[in-house]
Formats: structure tokens, sequence, C-alpha cells
């Protein structure tokens, strides 16, 4: 039985270990996603005793043939004079270099998230190309692209957590579609990446993660449609998550040196501390969405700072927030919409609830706000206030 | 076997029978609706004649190339009076009689009062990519 988690927990390693031995991080890459894909072939009726042992014996095997084959003669002779001279460091150090490479700001967001779920995740190109529901043709060609892009840097050279922790957070915002859950994904590497260093805002995105995903259970219907947060069978939270989610971010926090994950992850601690939508404590959720404003100053942000504040003080102060922002902000128009509802207007909520409709990026979020419309609707009608 | 496109528009086909906007439907109306389009997606797998749906936000523009070097000139959003496409399931089929068989099914989906809607869609063959041998 092969442990998959196992298995591509140690791919970042093997990869550091080829480099460690004289291979570029494309060539070493390469030759360990063949031998992921040997792996998975062979392990579950031959299981190795070594399996980190059994996986570089096999990568590096492929990559001297990889250079054989690639008639480069010489480098071939330089790379076996030279065979293993492992430097200094750690695997740990190898692999914290792995996700600054994959992450480097010379490559677009969507090569950063195709290679780092290779180089570092060890998920193969077929099942990114699942994940992001394009074509394997496709998905190879943008790794190999990405790999030529970061061909130049030099392997070890410094990198910028902030550059990684949003490729993360771009992975975890994925979700879930084809046989690769993305969320669980980017927890996992967003733990490990905690564990490799010491950096308040790597912690402030695992306990995001972590807290977002306690509440995926009740975040659905059976039916598929979307759950909001109020209406959430609190039950259904997961609390191991939470726990979690809680303590990651409350050794971030006492650092003292505030980002906007931790920020995020703090709204979310307190709507988990609630254990009823109306023991949400808003004044709070308000005061750390003015500390998100002020460290990224997002307009995301200020929207929904403007629905918590329309909790906290009534919906006509948080019309008042919203009036201050830009009407063309996507979800503008669902925000409004909601803050109108409970301000006992249910006429013009409709209609911008149906408007919302027309603007929204999504299908199940679509299909949420048309049933927000159709739901108003049917109760103006109900009370005669409309034709029809 | 072969490919059709049935398109679904948001505009530019002749009025549906049951032609109540989504958001004038109960809450419970638009459920039984989703769950009908799932539904019907799910038994297009189950026989092995589903390829692919999607749907598209009505918002769109309209791009042309406007010379070396010059930024490309765009057009929209599209005016009322065009031809608007919501969506598409892309089928593959034995026979064009299969073809409009499922997309009579699919306009029969349930709308307002739970009636079905009876959409136009328009069935469009693929041009398949390699020449028909014929002796």
């Amino acid at each position: 039985m092969v442990d998959e988690a196992v298995l591509r927990a140690l791919i970042p390693t093997v990869i550091g270990i080829l480099g460690r031995r004289g291979a570029d991080f494309a060539a070493a890459e390469d030759a360990v996603q063949d031998a992921l894909v040997e792996a998975v072939r062979v392990w579950p009726d031959d299981p190795p005793r070594d399996p980190k042992a059994w996986l570089v014996a096999v990568a590096w095997r492929r990559f001297l043939d990889a250079v054989r084959a690639d008639s480069s003669r010489r480098r071939r002779e330089v790379l076996v004079d030279d065979e293993p001279e492992p430097g200094p460091g750690t695997e740990l150090d190898d692999t914290l270099q792995l996700y600054f490479l994959c992450a480097h700001p010379s490559l677009t967001p969507s090569s950063a998230v195709a290679l780092t779920l290779r180089a570092v995740g060890g998920l193969t190109t077929r099942q990114i190309a699942q994940a992001y529901l394009v074509p394997e043709a496709t998905m190879a060609q943008r790794i190999s692209r990405a790999k030529r892009t970061v061909s130049g840097v030099r392997f070890g050279s410094p990198g910028d957590v902030g550059t990684v922790l949003r490729v993360l957070y771009l992975v975890f915002n994925e979700g879930y579609s084809g046989d690769v859950d993305l969320a669980a994904e980017a927890i996992r590497l967003t733990r490990q990446l905690a564990a490799a260093i010491d950096h308040p805002e790597a912690a402030g995105l695992l306990a995001l993660m972590l807290l977002h995903s306690a509440r995926r259970p009740a975040r659905t219907a059976p039916d598929g449609s979307l759950v909001p947060l109020a209406e959430q069978d609190r039950g259904r939270w997961d609390t191991r998550l939470i726990a979690e989610g809680v303590e990651v971010l409350q050794a971030a926090l006492a650092r003292d040196r505030l980002g906007e994950f931790q920020a995020q992850a703090a709204i979310a601690a307190l709507h988990a501390d609630a254990r009823t939508t109306e023991e949400t404590d808003w004044v709070q959720i308000v005061e750390w969405y003015d500390e998100l404003v002020r460290l990224t100053d997002n307009p995301v942000a200020r929207l929904n700072r403007a629905v918590a504040v329309g909790e906290a003080d009534g919906p006509r102060a948080g019309l008042a927030a919203l009036a201050e922002l830009e009407p063309s902000l996507p979800r503008y128009a669902a925000v409004a919409a909601y803050l109108h509802e409970r301000n006992g207007d249910p006429g013009t909520a409709a209609r911008l609830y149906a408007e919302a409709a027309r603007a929204a990026p999504n299908l199940p979020e679509r299909d949420h706000l048309t049933r927000q419309a159709a739901r108003l609707n049917t109760e103006l009608r109900g009370r005669g206030d409309l034709p029809g | 076997m072969a490919k059709y496109l049935m398109l679904k528009h948001y505009r530019g086909a002749p009025a549906a029978v049951n032609d109540v906007p989504m958001d004038q439907w109960t809450p419970d109306e638009v459920a039984a609706h989703v769950q009908y389009m799932d539904d019907f997606a799910a038994r297009l797998e189950g026989t092995g004649e589903f390829v692919d749906s999607q749907a598209l936000s009505p918002q769109g523009t309209f791009v042309r190339y406007d010379g070396e070097g010059r930024p490309p000139v765009t057009d929209g959003p599209f005016a009322e009076t065009k031809d608007l496409i919501a969506g598409w399931m892309i089928i593959d089929v034995d026979s064009y009689e299969r073809a409009l068989e499922l997309a009579g099914e699919l306009s029969a989906a349930p709308g307002a009062g739970g009636q079905p809607i009876h959409e136009w869609l328009e069935v469009r063959p693929f041009l398949g990519a390699s020449a028909t041998v014929t002796e």
C-alpha cells in the first residue's frame, strides 16, 4: 500500500539530493517526476524498505540516462567525476529553497502554482491538469516553460516568503475539483513551510487555511448549493481543525509582527469562536478589518468590512460604509443587496440580488444569488407588493 | 459517433413558452431546475454521451486587431440587441436524431410554476477533424 502523502512529502528532499550531486533544477525535477510515476506503478506490489533511498536511486539513474541521451558527453564525465559531494546545509534548507524557486517572482501566478504543486507537492502533471481542468499536454507545457524561466536562478539565492505564501493561498482557494483536493494539498505544503521557517505570516496563512477548512463540511447543502456563514450548521464545523488553527494563530500573534494572513485568520477565528451567529463578536471583527485595510488597502477587505459594520452597528451604518466604495468592485451588488434587506427594503434587495447574480464569478454563487432574489420576490408577491 | 453543441442563449433565441426570468421563480423552483440540469449531465455521463458543459457570464467584449504596435480595439459591453450565448453542452452521440432528442429533454427543464421552460436550444454539428474515407 503506497501512502501517497508519505511518498509526496519525500519529493522536494529527493530533488534537493540530486541538486547536491550536481543536477540542475530542471533535470533533477524531471528525473524525480519519472521516479514518482514509477513509484506509483511499482510500489503497490513491491513496496521498498527505504522509500527515500529507492526514489533517490531511481531518480539518479533516470537523470544519468537523460544526460547520456543528451549527448553531452563532456558534461556527463564532469558529473560522474564530481559525484556525491554533498555541500553544507540540510534537507530542510533544500525544501525551503524549492519553495522559493517555484514561487520565483519571474514566474506568472499560474506557472508558479503548477511548478510548486509538481516539485514541492509531488503531484504528477496529470493530477495537476485534472485539478485545473486543462488538458495534460497544456499543463506539461506550462510546467516546462516555468522550469526554463527559472533555469537561470541560482539555487540557494534568498527568496521572498511573501510570494511563496501568495502561491499557496492561490492553491488553497482553488478548492476541490477532480480527484485532487487542492485545499488539503495547500494545507500540507503550508504546514511544511511553517515548520521550515520562523515566519509569523506563514503561520498566519496556515491558521487561516485550517480555520476555513473547518467550515467546509457545513458550507454546501446536500444538493450542492452554497450555505452562507450565518446559516451554517455550526455543529458540523471541524473542532479539531479550529483548535489547531487557533493555537497556530495565537503563537503567531504573540510574535507581534502582524500581517494580512494573521489578520484574516483572526477574523476567521472570531467566527469559529461563536457558537451561534448571534454570538458573533462583530465589534472585534470590524477592528480586525480595520487592521486588514490598514495593512493591505485591499478593496475586497473594505467591502467585507462594510458587511461587518452592518452587523456591528446596524445596516444603515453598513450602507454608509459601502457608499464610500466603488460600485464596480466584485460582489458590491451582493453586499448592497444583503444590507438593503437587513435595512427592511426587500424590493431594492431583490433587484440587487438579481444584478449580483448576473455578475457572479462562478456557478454556485450565481445560483445562490438567484435563489436570494427568488426568495425575496416570492415574499413580495405573497404580500401583494409585486404584480404576478 | 458525432459531436453536437447544444447552445443556450440569454438573448437571440425565439422566446420560450414558459418565459419567466429565474429571479421571479420561487427558491424551490430554482432548486428543481438546477437539480434537473445536474441529473441530465450525470445521466449522459452514464450513457457515455457527455463531453463537456460550460456556462458563460453575460458580460463580454468584442475585440479586434488594430495594426502593428497598437493595442487591440475593444467594443462592449454587448449591445442589448446582440445574440448572447449563456452556455453549452457538448454531446457525442450516434445520430442527429439522438442529438435532437436530448436537446428536447434539456429544453424540458422545469421553470416557473414547476412547468417545463420549453426553451429554444440551438443544436450545431461539429465539423470533424479528419476526412472520412469512402471507397
